[in-house]
């Protein structure tokens, strides 16, 4: 996997990336507006499923009518995201909060497919006043919690801390981040 | 208040025991900038809902007062929370945020985007049809999204 990370660091158009002065930038804030987009809208659509929002309308309604724009975030955030990524793909692959952020994103797909089928098979026959069972409730809690905890993480891969080239680092965070590091050179250092 | 004055004022505000104890701390400014990130996911959420459909592209077919009464809690609530870290954000570093032209940009715009909605979006929405809240929608949509994208721009400055 780092072999891959280092060739894709090479590769032209990762080093043009990482190189531009206005384009990462963009990239960037397009990446945080996405986000804006799909969260914001997400919070309805799993607010809607607690009964707490838009009880007028019935959880299908509300899905026809907003989880196209929550998915065209979802959309434009991976799209950023990988181009992210791209531009810098060592570092982050071996920045903690990106692998927890990755983690954090797993657990939030399992979630969100378990929930959209059952969604999916249940919601067609819910009205606006059908009993929404506990399990979807808190299925819808849990995705919100999660993405935010993905944007908490995400964040955070911004700050260096525990970056490879920041030594020394407890073993256990360079185990975590998959760092190489030397420890004969930090001999004679407490903890070492 | 002439420049200097306001240069002045910045440097007072960076001084004070809040942006101070904020610089002390290495985790206290992402963390508070994470919660930051959160409130601009609420409130884009309800910028996002209400003015699409004012621009009639969702909910076409439902009542406009009800989409406004179902999103304006999320917009206090986004607001508030911005308003909560952001205002810790801006003590900790203040003297960099006045030579920000990003900064300013936001300023103008949120203070621009806050009246907007309050006294013309949200009245006329009890008052007025048709294509003139389509433009209301689109306005307010536009405002709101120089203010994200100039705040997050004020990262890179």
């Amino acid at each position: 996997m780092l072999d891959f990370v280092i060739w894709l660091s090479e590769t032209k158009w990762s080093i043009g990336l990482r190189e531009s002065l206005y384009l990462y930038p963009w990239i960037e804030s397009t990446h945080v507006l996405s986000i804006c987009l799909f969260f914001g809208t997400l919070l309805f659509v799993d607010l809607r499923l607690t009964g707490r929002v838009f009880s007028n309308l019935s959880v299908a309604e509300m899905n026809r009518k907003v989880l196209p724009l929550t998915l065209f975030g979802f959309l434009v955030m991976s799209i950023t995201g990988l181009l992210l990524f791209y531009a810098i793909p060592i570092r982050n692959y071996q920045n903690i909060f990106f692998r927890v952020k990755m983690l954090l994103m797993i657990i939030a797909g399992i979630n969100a497919l378990f929930f959209h089928k059952r969604m999916s098979d249940e919601a067609k026959v819910w009205d606006k006043d059908s009993y929404i069972p506990r399990s979807m409730k808190s299925s819808a809690i849990t995705s919100l919690v999660l993405w935010s905890l993905v944007i908490i993480s995400g964040r955070m891969i911004a700050y260096n801390w525990f970056d490879c080239d920041r030594q020394p680092q407890p073993r256990w965070i360079n185990a975590l981040t998959s760092c190489e590091v030397d420890y004969t050179l930090f001999e004679g250092i407490d903890g070492f | 208040m002439d420049s200097k004055e306001l240069l002045e004022t910045f440097y007072f505000l960076e001084d004070t025991f809040i942006g101070e104890y904020i610089r002390s701390s290495i985790w206290l400014f992402p963390v508070i900038e994470s919660f930051h990130l959160i409130g601009l996911g609420i409130l884009g959420g309800s910028v996002v809902v209400m003015d699409l459909k004012l621009m009639k592209i969702i909910f076409r077919n439902i009542d406009k007062i009800y989409i406004f009464e179902q999103t304006r809690k999320f917009f206090i609530l986004g607001l508030s929370l911005l308003f909560i870290t952001g205002v810790p954000l801006f003590l900790s570093e203040a003297v960099k945020l006045y030579y920000s032209r990003a900064f300013w940009i936001k300023m103008i715009c949120l203070v621009i985007g806050v009246f907007f909605v309050y006294f013309v979006r949200n009245p006329l929405i009890f008052k007025k049809d048709g294509a003139v809240m389509i433009v209301i929608g689109f306005l307010s949509f536009s405002i709101w999204t120089v203010v994200a994208a100039s705040g997050r721009w004020i990262g890179f400055s």
